[in-house]
């Protein structure tokens, strides 16, 4: 069941074990059990425009993805650099632009990006933190090395699954987590609360009010704001129940009015507040930008915090990291060509068929093109668009993947994955030892994202 | 606690008690439905009356099982109906989900979908069935608040709901059968009426209670004083309001406040107190029942404004 990643075949062999006690047929029933309490604790989601089921199920593998703690050293240290460098961007963005100055980087896929906002110049958010999770998105590319897809520094979302797969594993599986092997994920919401609180704004006096800021109860991603809200025991919070009064934010409660000083929301920018950014946003509260710049509230992540993930950004952050904390990069990036430069850009519409070509400002795996999966004529129409406006798009390598073991329904499969870690920032960083993985369950699929069919699986950093 | 929550928490509550009300009335309905000159009384009618929601039920000629089946359990027009009200009592609980647990969310979640796939003829053979089923859903709901949740101002607000609701529907019920109680009209105890009654009490999962306290006989006293004044039946009115006003005040300790809810349910619990069955029927049956209505709606909206509702 393993391909090339050497050690590693010592941490699957208690799974492997496990495997072989159990069965295929076994395993196959016992993912049904598991589907069944997903179902019915309700974590479902919904995908946008694809009408059907709106709170249909994400697919769940049963096998553990695993890290040993050798490699979890890398990752941690490539992700905390990665971190400290986006923010030390934002910061840098928002007031003197040295990055550009310095000529590392072009100034207009900054100032002329829409995930720029121009309304947070000059303003510094407390302790100087934009991105308070910053999700980073990981594949591995060999035996030792693992590569950055992109980063999410807006409100990366999946944590809830780190945390439920967790719980469904350790319920169904006790046998395999009784000898300790496994480190626990669990102390991520106490972690979350701790770095929101340590960005409580100057108004703030005594201990900090947090909120949790959901569009409501019809966002894809409403189970995991309830589900962070209760495990952190504060208030998840709909727009209508907030209001701006005497330069700080208040909630509606029923015993009148109570102060908020950080709002993890969960809102994008756009919509946040109309007074500030579109003004026809039914969702947002007027005049709560305004609170923000006066100190009078943390809003978390920073509006504007978009354009350190922008993928044309993407393509700079092992400069950055260069450039702000003088390190060289632990992560690399993958091999990305800017259609915005000529000369890559025609390197990648001759090469379309053998690309994943991206839009800069996609997400969520819609409006890609997989070359090697596409027909001809998908090809040259998307070429089309890419020469009716290069700037908007980006092309990597379709890479040679490694894949994880997968249950399939018949026998163990091997399917693609990635990984998405959180690393909170608040006045230090912190980051649990796991994250999101992410598996392509169509065979060859290198889509992994579940509103295109991905599945999820638990994730395992192995003690020493 | 928010004010949006508060008000998603008693109106999950509310809709709980009137899917079970409903429930029930259906079951009243089709016991009634099979006794002699039942179509002469249109006994139909008087349950989709007894909902409260005949405003959107056409209001012209006889009405039929098939008819009221469709309309109180499948409807999602009926914003009364069975399925509405699961609906909705889920989509307040998902609303308002950090603040309950995952027993009552499960219990709210668990097979929320399944009368979507029920057309009338399959719902009318397996009525009986269905009626468990939402009974006993409502029956885990309010089993797993009462073992699990916090003892804070959100069950407060989940209770309160919770007998509010129960006390309209027992309100209802009287008031569309209030006629057959009537001493002048008719004297109880013929088959008919005795039929009527137990269907009733029945309904109401009050018969067998209603022999602990009274003893084997029908009286239109008796009943009435079960139903409006007993302080032990819990589906009695008096029993709500006592229910109503704990709950209100224990809010006003909360919240270190009175408003304008607090003065009403202690008008409304005195009140009661100071009638017997004879005061009842003296001051007539139907007035006191249509004043109670109109006293617990008004206790509604004093309640949503006290606590800042939408």
């Amino acid at each position: 069941m393993l391909d090339q990643q050497g050690d590693v075949r010592s941490c699957y062999a208690e799974v492997q074990n496990w495997v072989e006690r159990t069965g295929i047929a076994g395993l196959n029933r016992r993912l049904e059990e598991a589907e069944a309490i997903f179902r019915r604790i309700g974590i479902t989601f919904a995908v946008y425009g694809e009408g059907g089921d709106p709170e249909r199920l994400i697919p769940f593998d049963l096998l553990p993805r695993i890290f040993t703690a050798q490699e979890w050293r890398t990752l941690d240290r490539g992700i905390r650099q990665r971190a400290r460098a986006l923010n030390a961007f934002l910061h840098d963005v928002y007031h003197r632009g040295e990055i550009v100055k310095a000529g590392v980087m072009p100034g207009d896929i900054i100032y002329q990006n829409s995930a720029y906002k121009p309304e947070m110049a000059d303003f510094t958010p407390p302790g100087k933190v934009y991105s308070h999770i910053v999700g980073i998105d990981i594949v591995r590319t060999g035996p030792a090395s693992f590569e950055v897809l992109e980063d999410n520094c807006r409100t990366p979302s999946g944590v809830s699954y780190m945390l439920e797969n967790r719980e469904i594993m350790t319920r169904m599986f006790p046998e395999l987590f009784s000898q300790g092997l496994v480190q626990p994920v669990d102390d991520y919401p106490a972690e979350l609360l701790k770095s929101l609180k340590e960005v409580a704004p100057p108004a703030c006096k005594g201990d900090p009010v947090v909120v949790v800021l959901t569009p409501g109860s019809l966002n894809s991603a409403y189970y995991e704001h309830s589900f962070l809200a209760d495990l952190m025991g504060v208030e998840l919070v709909e727009p209508a129940d907030l209001f701006v009064d005497e330069n700080r934010v208040w909630m509606k409660t029923t015993s009148g009015p109570k102060a908020v000083d950080v709002i993890y929301r969960r809102i994008d920018d756009d919509y946040i507040d109309p007074l500030a950014f579109r003004p026809d946003s039914l969702l947002g509260v007027p005049g709560i930008f305004n609170v923000y710049r006066n100190g009078g509230v943390t809003l978390c992540s920073a509006p504007g915090a978009g354009i350190a993930d922008d993928k044309a950004v993407y393509v700079y952050v092992p400069e950055m990291i260069r450039f702000y904390l003088g390190e060289e990069p632990i992560l690399s990036n993958i091999k990305t060509w800017q259609c915005s430069k000529p000369d890559e850009c025609a390197y990648v519409l001759e090469n379309l068929h053998e690309l994943v070509a991206k839009e800069v400002h996609g997400s969520g795996g819609y409006g890609m093109l997989i070359g090697p999966k596409a027909t001809k004529e998908e090809v040259a129409a998307y070429a089309e668009r890419i020469r009716a406006n290069p700037s908007e798009f980006i092309a990597q390598p379709t890479l040679d993947l490694s894949t994880v073991p997968t249950l399939g329904p018949a026998s163990i499969v091997q399917r693609h994955a990635d990984f998405r870690p959180y690393c909170l920032v608040g006045r230090e960083l912190r980051l649990v030892p796991g994250g999101l993985t992410r598996v392509a369950l169509t065979e060859g699929s290198l889509v992994v994202n579940s509103s295109q069919g991905g599945g999820v699986k638990d994730t395992w950093v192995m003690q020493d | 606690m928010l004010s949006r929550t508060a008000e998603n928490l008693y109106w999950m509550a509310r809709y709980i008690e009137r899917a079970e009300s409903t429930a029930r009335l259906l079951t009243m309905g089709q016991r009634m439905a099979i006794l002699p000159g039942a179509h002469h009384r249109d006994e139909w009618r008087s349950v989709i009356r007894a909902t409260g929601a005949e405003g959107s039920f056409p209001a012209e000629g006889h009405v039929k099982e098939t008819d009221v089946v469709s309309f109180l359990l499948l409807d999602l027009d009926n914003p009364s109906s069975i399925r509405s009200c699961l609906a909705r009592a889920r989509a307040n609980g998902k609303s308002a989900r950090t603040m309950l647990t995952q027993d009552m969310w499960e219990a709210l979640n668990e097979g929320w979908r399944k009368l979507d796939s029920y057309d009338v003829a399959e719902a009318r053979q397996q009525l009986p069935a269905l009626i468990d089923w939402v009974k006993t859903r409502a029956m885990t709901f309010r089993g797993a608040a009462d073992s699990g949740q916090l003892r804070n101002e959100g069950h407060d607000f989940l209770r309160l709901g919770g007998v509010l609701e129960r006390a309209q529907m027992t309100l209802r019920l009287l008031d569309v059968k209030y006629y057959v109680l009537l001493p002048e009209t008719e004297v109880i105890g013929g088959t008919r009426d005795h039929y009527q009654w137990t269907s009733v009490l029945h309904a109401l999962s009050g018969s067998r209670a209603y022999h602990h306290v009274y003893g084997g006989t029908y009286t239109p006293w008796q009943i009435t004083d079960f139903l409006m004044l007993n302080r032990l039946f819990p589906r009695s009115v008096a029993f709500c309001y006592d229910q109503m006003s704990y709950r209100l005040n224990r809010l006003a300790g909360w919240h270190d406040d009175r408003a304008a809810c607090h003065d009403t349910t202690q008008t409304m619990v005195s009140d009661l107190e100071s009638l017997d069955s004879g005061e009842i029927f003296r001051r007539g049956l139907h007035e006191t029942v249509q004043n109670g209505l109109a006293m617990t709606n008004r206790l509604g909206f004093e309640i949503a404004e006290a606590y800042h509702f939408g």
